[in-house]
């Protein structure tokens, strides 16, 4: 009988334990408020069925356990019970998937006013670019990378010459203002992360991957690679410092554009 | 081609077949040694997937040991660590748990399930075991070889996996993808021998609806493998060239550490699609044939027939077939386009309906049930409380948007080792304890059995429960060492300590089960033929453990289905596949 | 993916038809007989091995589409450069069809208890493939002879890689025919005789078909793109 206790304590401590738990998500600081919501709906519906069927199986272990005297019922189906069970856990499905695939909508269509931020990845490190007054990214190719130019951008495009090409220092964005990251990677796989974001993607080499999000709180935030990219992986750290738009003005004005760079210029 | 289709006709062979046909071993060396005794086999599998399985034990105690208490064991670094997590994964997935679940249980229990006297090509079958056995080998030999071996992550994503920044790029990488290719070489030996087993060499009267379940789980597990491998080795087969003839299938043009490769053109992408082409029918691969055991532990512990049989073989047959169109639920941030989440997630969460009905079936299996809490009936109860847990909690991680803030987390480190790692092991145990008398003639130890399973089960679920919540709270997972990160608390450092700590507790009752294997094997009571009182026919063979041949002279003749228990107005409360009597109902009140 | 996915529809489309007809949707609990007519009084040793052959094949296919797969997707990638096709290859490709036409009259000559004919058709057909391993291997020396080679670009590794994996199977293919012929000299067409022979040539024919698929496929895949383009348009 020890069993059906045991079943019972633990699907009542695993709910105890849910509410207990110091350990919870980080405070949201962006626009993806949306997909918090989506993980609590998930965690109700899984919830619920995880403890109905917990405790229903612990109640037949009590309630059915051997005893010399029972004979087992003989029942081999049940097409009404099934069937209907079939559709309750459909319509559980879908309170989930609607949701995600809604949100998951939003998350893939990067609204026109976004303004692009290139970040890139190298073994064990962060760099990033920003668009200068063009408003525009020039081209780039790992082909390009030199000492001099470690991002890889194109000497000739004139896109470029007014890049902000930040190297080893943190990533400064201004608040309330939608973002759309362009993801490179020079060597390997990389993914770029920030927890209170909740956004992430992989960067990849060879190709330009994307996403957007709008922060919506000031402060600065802990960088993470969650793709694993080697021995560095976990000392693979940066820092974003998400401001008004006042003091990301007066950052802005203190950066190097690319021409300002290159020392054959 | 003629005869290729099997008809229903040339399904059943006949009763008594010549034992000329059979092959008969001559000496020692060919009866325990180079066998081709589908039932030997399936022991040599299965002691040589605990073995490396216990290999990989170790490597998650060291991993644990790091993880939490950082920085203590000074001969555990990056690099070392990298190593032991590779490892860890292949050896769990590939070696232990689809060799044990197919090779083992598969080569034991089909042929005595469908009544056959052994596997349809032995000869094929044995080379199966070498080239595993040849397989292991190579991978354990990346313990030894300069740089040691490979520290990719499981996944061995390119260009990573074949670059300097990862230990191993030297030979490690090289053997494990020779040894894959020859894992898969050897499994497609013994797949062939399940796959046509299960379809030409079944006894008379062996329909397929009145097969067992874990007949169905491990017949389509083994079609599914077949068909998911092939991807693998592809993407083996092109990795190999990268690294060592400098093609670029996967490698685009890179610089490392400001040196410019001479690679170019290549799609790391690419490999990730062929990767989880296999990598998630896998997961299917190994739960299939766990759903089939279960569900007849279940069935026979509980002495009722296992509710809903042929919603459970749909299910399963469903379940294979979905599990081939799901695979990039895996690759929702990996990059590729992004209208591809739509579908998967779509696809993802349907395949939640069938095994939630499979679920739901064995709960109602219990319901005016008879349940003996047998060991065998323990592990099952517990495999449905993980396995409960770790679906759902598939659920979070089907979801594209859910999956975004959660992928790369242990969030997800606790999902699969709930779902795939802890569920399947019970139902490995649970399978031991059960056909252990089967096999050796004895019973396995009950006081050892106890307390195996109680340390197992909750420590198990001690270790990975809690473990979600740290991924919650944004911990990625494949990290050597947090070091200091400002939103994770002090308080996330000591669980870590704690989960490291259960780890060693339930990884060293782990000896107690190995003890309790040998020990039983001369002290443990003596079973009879068919100690459970089970209607499946490996319990009716004639003599135990099963001679060479299985059934002695005759074949047996199946009449009924495998769950006739407690069928009303029969004498005992349960009826052998091979039990000719009356038709149910006939002798008695049926409800 | 498409080309696997579409590979696996087929199969499953197979494997749905045959588990209905053979009564996946009967009630088994409720029938206490032993199933199905009495067998026939051949032993069933034959279907066994085709069937076995027939699984194999299957994986073999499956192993193909993945190959074709990865090769549709590398290919749409903008910096595809398709290497020359050499004359050769035709060559090789009617080599390959009377070899495979002479294991079709080795079957029939089987069937026929003609021993000198099924001689005739065995060696013919193991000289053809034979021919044709030799005709790869020279292809690939004109191939890198004019510099392309396996490392220079995608679209040549994958050309190396492709012919390959079929070459081995042909390979394979002439262990097992080698062993058929070793069987030759019993002067008898025994029934394990014929089988082999079977075996062989359905073993030949599946090459051929792969071969035909895989020659279409590098040869000509730019001129098919139009069609794969618009069957991805949606996801671009």
């Amino acid at each position: 009988m020890a069993i059906a206790l045991i079943l019972v304590l633990v699907a009542v401590g695993s709910v105890v334990f849910h509410f207990l738990s110091p350990w919870w998500w980080t405070p949201i600081a962006s626009n993806w408020r949306y997909i918090d919501e989506t993980i609590l709906i998930t965690f109700w519906i899984t919830g619920v069925v995880f403890v109905a069927i917990i405790l229903f199986m612990a109640y037949c272990v009590y309630r059915f356990r051997h005893r010399p005297d029972r004979q087992a019922a003989y029942e081999p189906e049940n097409k009404r019970l099934e069937w209907w069970l079939t559709i309750a856990t459909a319509v559980g499905v879908v309170a989930m998937l609607a949701p995600g695939l809604f949100v998951w909508s939003q998350f893939v269509t990067v609204p026109a006013e976004a303004t692009e931020v290139e970040i890139v990845g190298q073994q064990w490190r962060w760099s990033y670019r920003l668009p200068g007054p063009d408003g525009r990214l020039g081209t780039s190719d790992v082909r390009n990378i030199s000492p001099d130019n470690p991002l890889g951008l194109n000497p000739n495009d004139p896109d470029g010459q007014d890049d902000v090409v930040v190297d080893g220092e943190d990533l400064h964005l201004p608040v309330d203002r939608p973002v759309k990251v362009l993801l490179r990677a020079v060597d390997v796989l990389h993914d770029f992360y920030v927890p209170e974001f909740r956004a992430k993607m992989d960067m990849i080499p060879g190709s330009v991957t994307y996403f957007w999000f709008t922060p919506t709180r000031t402060g600065t935030f802990e960088v993470l690679c969650a793709e694993l990219c080697g021995v560095g992986h976990s000392a693979m750290r940066g820092r974003v410092v998400i401001q008004t738009q006042a003091e990301y003005q007066a950052w802005l004005s203190g950066q190097r554009s690319f021409a300002q760079l290159e020392p054959a210029r | 081609m003629s005869g290729m289709a099997p008809g229903a006709d040339q399904a059943i062979p006949p009763a008594e077949t010549a034992e000329v046909e059979l092959y008969h071993p001559h000496s020692w060396l060919t009866k325990y040694v180079f066998s081709q005794d589908a039932k030997v086999i399936g022991i040599q599998y299965s002691l040589t997937a605990i073995a490396i399985g216990m290999v990989a034990l170790v490597l998650s105690w060291l991993m644990r040991l790091q993880l939490g208490f950082p920085g203590t064991f000074s001969f555990i670094d990056a690099n070392t660590y990298y190593q032991f997590i590779t490892m860890h994964g292949m050896i769990m997935v590939v070696y232990l748990l689809t060799a044990l679940f197919l090779g083992g249980f598969g080569n034991y229990l089909i042929p005595l399930m469908v009544g056959a006297r052994d596997m349809v090509f032995p000869y094929v079958n044995m080379l199966s075991y070498w080239i595993y056995l040849l397989a292991v080998l190579v991978l354990v030999a990346s313990f030894f070889v300069p740089g040691g071996p490979t520290g990719a992550g499981w996944t061995l994503y390119p260009p990573q996996a074949i670059l300097s920044g990862t230990p191993g790029q030297e030979w490690g990488i090289i053997l494990m993808l020779l040894s894959l290719a020859l894992f898969i070489i050897g499994f497609t030996m013994g797949g062939l021998n399940y796959a046509v087993t299960v379809l030409q060499a079944r006894a008379r009267g062996m329909t397929l609806m009145r097969m067992p379940l874990t007949v169905w789980g491990i017949f389509t597990a083994t079609v599914m493998a077949l068909l998911a491998f092939p991807a693998l080795f592809v993407g083996a087969v092109m990795m190999l060239f990268d690294r060592l003839l400098g093609t670029s299938f996967f490698m685009p043009t890179l610089v490392e550490m400001g040196q410019q490769l001479r690679y170019g053109g290549g799609s790391p992408i690419l490999f990730q699609h062929l990767f989880w082409f296999f990598g998630h029918p896998e997961v299917y691969i190994v739960a299939l044939p766990a759903f089939g055991i279960v569900s007849d532990l279940i069935s026979t512990h509980a002495r009722r027939n296992i509710f809903g049989y042929r919603m459970m073989v749909w299910a399963i047959v469903i379940i294979g077939a979905l599990s081939f169109v799901v695979w990039a639920h895996h690759m929702y941030v990996s990059g590729m386009h992004p209208y591809f989440g739509f579908f998967f997630a779509t696809t993802t969460l349907i395949i939640a309906i069938p095994t939630a009905i499979k679920v739901y079936n064995w709960v109602l299996t219990l319901w005016r049930g008879n349940i003996h809490l047998t060991l065998p009936m323990l592990f099952a109860l517990a495999f449905i409380v993980t396995f409960v847990n770790g679906g759902l909690t598939g659920l979070f991680l089907g979801n594209v948007v859910v999956d975004v803030p959660l992928s790369d987390t242990m969030f997800v480190v606790a999902h699969f080792h709930m779902v795939m790692g802890v569920a399947p092991i019970l139902v490995i145990f649970g399978g031991i304890y059960h056909w252990y008398p089967k096999i050796t003639g004895r019973m396995m130890n009950e006081a050892m059995g106890q307390f195996h399973f109680w340390v197992t089960f909750l420590g198990a679920y001690a270790i990975f429960f809690p473990m979600h919540y740290l991924g919650l709270l944004g911990i990625p997972r494949r990290y050597h060492e947090l070091g200091e990160m400002s939103f994770v608390p002090a308080s996330a450092h000591d669980l870590n300590a704690f989960i490291s700590i259960v780890a060693l507790v339930v990884g060293f009752a782990q000896l107690v089960f190995l003890f309790n294997l040998a020990w039983s094997l001369r002290h443990g009571r003596l079973a009879g033929g068919n100690p459970w009182n089970a209607t499946t026919l490996e319990w009716q063979t004639p003599e135990t453990p099963p001679g060479h041949g299985n059934w002695g002279k005759e074949l047996p003749v199946v009449y009924r289905w495998a769950y006739d228990y407690s069928v009303p107005g029969a004498e005992q409360d349960y009826l052998p596949q091979n039990h000719p009597g009356p038709a149910r109902g006939t002798a008695g009140t049926a409800a | 993916m498409i080309v696997t996915l579409l590979f696996m529809l087929v199969l499953a489309a197979v494997a749905g038809w045959w588990l209905l007809k053979h009564g996946l949707g009967s009630r088994p609990w409720l029938e206490t007989d032993p199933a199905g007519p009495l067998p026939g009084p051949e032993p069933s040793l034959l279907p066994e091995a085709k069937l076995g052959l027939g699984v194999f094949l299957t994986v073999a296919a499956a192993l193909l589409a993945m190959l074709v797969s990865s090769y549709l997707m590398r290919m749409d990638m903008e910096d595809w450069r398709p290497l020359p096709w050499p004359r050769l290859l035709w060559f090789n490709t009617g080599v390959l069809v009377l070899s495979s036409v002479a294991l079709h009259g080795a079957v029939a000559a089987a069937r026929r208890e003609e021993m000198a004919g099924l001689r005739r058709g065995l060696l013919a057909g193991g000289a053809g493939a034979a021919v044709f391993l030799v005709g790869q291997l020279l292809a690939w020396r004109q191939l890198s002879a004019a510099g392309y080679r396996l490392s220079t670009n995608p679209a040549d590794a994958f050309f190396y890689l492709v012919t390959a994996v079929h070459g081995l199977h042909v390979l394979g293919g002439l262990v097992a025919l080698g062993r058929t012929v070793a069987r030759l000299p019993d002067g008898r067409v025994t029934q394990r005789l014929r089988l082999s022979v079977e075996l062989c040539a359905t073993y030949w024919h599946f090459l051929l078909l792969a071969w035909l698929v895989l020659f279409a496929l590098l040869a000509f895949s730019p001129s098919f793109l139009w069609l794969y383009e618009i069957c991805t348009a949606p996801l671009r």
